[in-house]
């Protein structure tokens, strides 16, 4: 029985290997905050981190995770996510919230490793997120809004 | 808008049969929407003062949603309206679900249905609304769509709110042996001159047992403290933080995953299959074959312990289809007969004024063209699902749905049960647009359900299930002859579309009832447009099709504005008129939305040179105006091509006349979803059928717009005190004609296909 660390847990899974992780977090560990949209990596829905890096999970089996840490927007937490989610609060992007965890995985990805983006690098990271609702434009509000509060 | 027509025809047998009677019944006020048939459930310390309001001892509010919460915001748009009369405070508002009972149920949706022109103030028309509105108190359904949630419940909330408020201050005074003219309620208190004061939580039980007074005076709107106020959305932490319960979410003790393959034929169903090789598959409980259900289609599911279980079996069935009798359906077929179709039939006449054969043979010139667009799917986010357990001969349905009673009905058909066995709890939904409308997906979980032993059962479908199994945004042709006189003036306006016709499909799969007679859904948005012509003849004729086609946001306004809007643009180049101006002046009578177009015009800088982009290629603007639910929006879209020829839409000014803006904030959003919805079906959706099969099955075969295409989006919100109007649909009608509109003035290519494709 695999162990893969969640959120800074070690967790037993049971599920066989072919099993992508998306379906280990929802079926079996129950942990329905990452999504399932399209199943081919072409809508972003299951983004969850691996190691920081923002990764599809349903794409993933559970036995390429090896020992990276897997985080979710379950454990999507720390001082630059609290601004990310009090911009995200502020310019009210949600709408029907399917995609949101998602976006915000991706997000938080992108300000990690660059804490100022510009519009072209808020295109290249977000790009791969679909939203049905439109939140788009929020989307870049609430990420430049992000940055100038960390930033500040 | 699934009962339109149900009623239109029901009343006229009515009216014809009954005369005298109905006249004297249609006399009589509708019953109020004010007290359920059985109390509210309430928790201890809870009090409900009426079917809309539970005041609790913590002092928070607890405000009835019988509306879905799809992304619209409604949950927050409707508190607001009932918290501003009770006087609550607003951090105290929470939301629960509403029973299913008839206070709930849907009239405006279906008044706004009847197939009238919105300028028409007759007295049929005024009969026609009054009889429907009392019928769907009687008869209707607990629907959220049409854009109709705030105009439905705009009275009824703001009644329950100022009732509940009477009934706090009665108690008050009661308490404190004092005139209730002396006390005063604001903010979640109740205060009396002299001082005293009491929080509405410690005031609820006695507010009670106090009677529901008579009729309670409304706030003049001139008072209102919350309404008109940019309130963020009540739920969207929840969204943020991965807690929010959608239908795909529900995770119940013991619960099991189904997963289905549904016949890819439209029509088709399982001859036979084998399943030797899965039943030993791990996890895997049981594979049943199931019937298509209320529309939809017949296939395979297989019941296992994990979802991932199911889908992996169900792949591995080896099954026979019935292909059935649309196995040769293409969409070259379709648009073949839609064409020729419009050969011999103008269609139904849903328009008519003046001579327009007259006018258009006594034309300097004449403009004529053929347009058309393509079947489109919903492709919500979360794709269907839904949890059923039977057990004890009662049912429980977790289900993101736009229609919990007709839910309640198909699983208790389904299940051979009474409706009043079935409860049905109402998840968030993962976007509706129309497809949760649709109980298909519903009625096949209570199926699979059936006899898998008590346990609760969630049924999902993949992506490629869900694509291939929707009720599509019917194709459609439209034809247009315009006649212009030597001055380039308009003298007469010709249309005439073919296209599915959604109603009488829908009355089947929904109500079991046959539908007959002129379909306003798929004709809307083309007949009922503020234009005034000077002779005008608008018809759509029905053609019988085997594609399941369903409401798709903004319904027949979706293709009839672009079709309405190119052609009305090519009129004006023709006549060698700017395009705003030459609108304009068919608007002398429409002080509404000539200001919505002249302000949409003002914000863009329509009269003003537009730079090149940043890597030198031009750009131009386009407009069009569109009413629709409602609500009037006139849109400017700024677009460049690139040298691949990919359309860029830089930037869309939005301008909405919807009557009161209950949330500004909202409202924005809806503008800014809409126009987003619609360009990406103007940019790239399409619904294709081979074989009777549809062809796209996934977001990388049908594209949706992303967020690096995403334009910048301006909106703006007229001022207005009149009723509140529509705003989930009406931004997505314009945008396709106001971006094909600028894709002419910057390529003189003319495109009068979806999705816009450049040659």
């Amino acid at each position: 029985m695999p162990t893969v660390t969640i959120n800074s847990r070690p967790v037993d899974v049971r599920a066989e290997p072919d099993t992508p992780l998306l379906w280990v977090l929802r079926g079996e560990l129950h942990m329905t905050g990452t999504k399932f949209g399209c199943g081919m990596a072409v809508c972003g829905a299951c983004t969850v981190h691996l190691d920081g890096q923002p990764t599809r999970a349903c794409v993933t089996p559970i036995s390429a995770v090896g020992s990276r840490e897997v985080t979710t927007i379950e454990g999507l937490t720390g001082p630059q996510v609290a601004t990310l989610k009090a911009a995200w609060a502020e310019v009210d992007v949600v709408q029907c919230g399917y995609c949101q965890s998602g976006q915000l995985m991706a997000a938080a990805a992108l300000l990690r490793r660059n804490p100022h983006p510009t519009d072209g690098d808020i295109d290249a990271a977000m790009q791969g997120n679909i939203c049905r609702c439109g939140t788009y434009p929020r989307i870049r509000a609430a990420i430049h809004k992000a940055a100038a509060m960390w930033m500040a | 808008m699934v009962t339109r027509r149900a009623f239109l025809i029901g009343s006229g047998t009515v009216v014809g049969a009954l005369g005298a009677l109905v006249v004297g019944w249609t006399a009589w006020p509708a019953k109020p929407r004010l007290l359920t048939a059985d109390p509210l459930p309430v928790d201890p310390g809870q009090s409900a003062l009426n079917g809309w309001v539970t005041i609790n001892a913590d002092d928070t509010i607890s405000i009835v949603m019988c509306k879905s919460e799809m992304g619209q915001g409604i949950h927050t748009g409707l508190a607001m309206v009932l918290a501003e009369e009770l006087d609550a405070d607003w951090s105290q508002v929470r939301v629960r679900r509403a029973p299913i009972d008839t206070i709930y149920q849907n009239i405006a949706t279906v008044v706004d249905g009847l197939p009238f022109h919105p300028d028409d103030d007759g007295t049929l028309k005024a009969l026609a609304e009054r009889i429907t509105g009392k019928l769907m108190r009687e008869f209707g359904v607990m629907m959220t769509g049409g854009s109709s949630s705030m105009k439905d419940l705009w009275l009824p909330m703001r009644q329950a709110g100022a009732s509940a408020r009477a009934m706090l201050v009665a108690a008050a005074a009661e308490q404190w042996k004092v005139p209730a003219a002396e006390c005063t309620a604001a903010s979640g208190r109740v205060t009396h001159a002299s001082g005293r004061s009491a929080s509405f939580g410690a005031l609820a039980a006695a507010a009670a047992r106090q009677g529901v007074p008579d009729a309670v005076p409304l706030k003049d709107p001139a008072r209102f403290t919350l309404i008109g106020t940019p309130q963020r959305r009540l739920e969207a932490a929840s969204k943020m933080d991965g807690i929010a319960t959608f239908g795909i979410d529900v995770v119940l003790p013991g619960m099991q995953y189904a997963s289905v393959e549904m016949c890819p034929t439209m029509g088709g169903r399982v001859a036979s299959f084998d399943a030797a090789d899965v039943t030993t598959m791990p996890g895997v409980q049981k594979v049943l074959a199931v019937a298509g259900h209320n529309g939809g289609t017949g296939g395979v599911a297989v019941i296992a312990d994990t979802p991932y279980h199911a889908m992996k079996a169900v792949k591995a069935v080896r099954i026979t289809w019935d292909h059935g009798p649309a196995a040769g359906v293409s969409s070259e077929d379709i648009y073949r007969q839609l064409a020729q179709r419009l050969d011999t039939d103008d269609g139904f006449g849903f328009y008519r004024h003046g001579d327009v054969d007259a006018a258009l043979s006594s034309a300097a010139t004449v403009v004529a063209a053929e347009y058309r667009a393509p079947y489109l799917a919903h492709a919500t986010m979360e794709p269907m699902n839904c949890t059923v357990q039977f057990a004890d001969g009662r049912a429980t349905v977790w289900a993101a749905t736009q229609v919990p009673d007709l839910a309640r009905s198909a699983v208790a058909a389904v299940l051979g049960i009474a409706p009043t066995q079935v409860e049905v709890k109402v998840q968030l939904l993962g976007g509706g647009f129309g497809r949760r409308l649709e109980v298909d997906f519903i009625a096949q979980a209570a199926a699979i359900a059936r006899d898998a032993g008590g346990v609760p059962v969630q049924t999902m479908w993949s992506r490629e299930q869900d694509m291939t199994h929707d009720f599509y945004r019917p194709a459609a042709v439209s034809r247009f002859k315009a006649g212009l006189d030597a001055s380039g003036r308009l003298l007469g306006w010709r249309a005439s579309s073919a296209g599915q016709a959604i109603l009488p499909q829908a009355l089947r799969r929904l109500f079991d009832l046959p539908g007959a007679g002129p379909d306003k859904t798929t004709a809307e948005g083309s007949f009922d447009q503020p234009y005034e012509w000077p002779a005008a003849r608008i018809g759509h004729a029905a053609v019988d099709l085997p594609v399941p086609v369903g409401f798709w946001r903004s319904v027949g306004h979706s293709q009839n504005a672009f079709f309405t809007e190119s052609f009305l643009d090519e009129v004006a180049v023709a006549a060698r008129r700017d395009p705003v101006a030459f609108r304009a002046a068919l608007l002398a009578q429409h002080p509404r939305h000539l200001a919505v177009l002249q302000r949409a015009a003002e914000l863009s800088g329509w009269n003003t040179p537009l730079p090149a982009t940043a890597d030198g290629r031009p750009r131009a603007r386009g407009v069009a105006l569109h009413q629709s639910f409602g609500s009037i929006v006139a849109q400017v879209a700024e677009v460049s091509v690139s040298t691949d020829k990919r359309i860029r839409v830089h930037r869309v000014v939005c301008v909405i006349d919807c009557g009161t803006a209950v949330n500004p904030n909202l409202i924005r959003q809806q503008m800014e979803s809409a126009i987003v919805f619609g360009l990406s079906a103007a940019l790239g959706g399409e619904i294709r059928f081979a074989k009777g099969q549809v062809q796209q099955s996934n977001f990388h075969d049908y594209p949706v717009l992303r967020l690096d295409e995403c334009p910048v989006i301006e909106t703006d919100i007229i001022a207005s005190v009149a009723h509140p109007e529509g705003v989930g649909e009406p931004a997505t009608p314009p945008i396709a004609p106001a971006v094909a509109n600028a894709l002419f003035a910057l390529t003189g290519q003319r495109l009068r296909s979806l999705p816009l494709t450049l040659a």
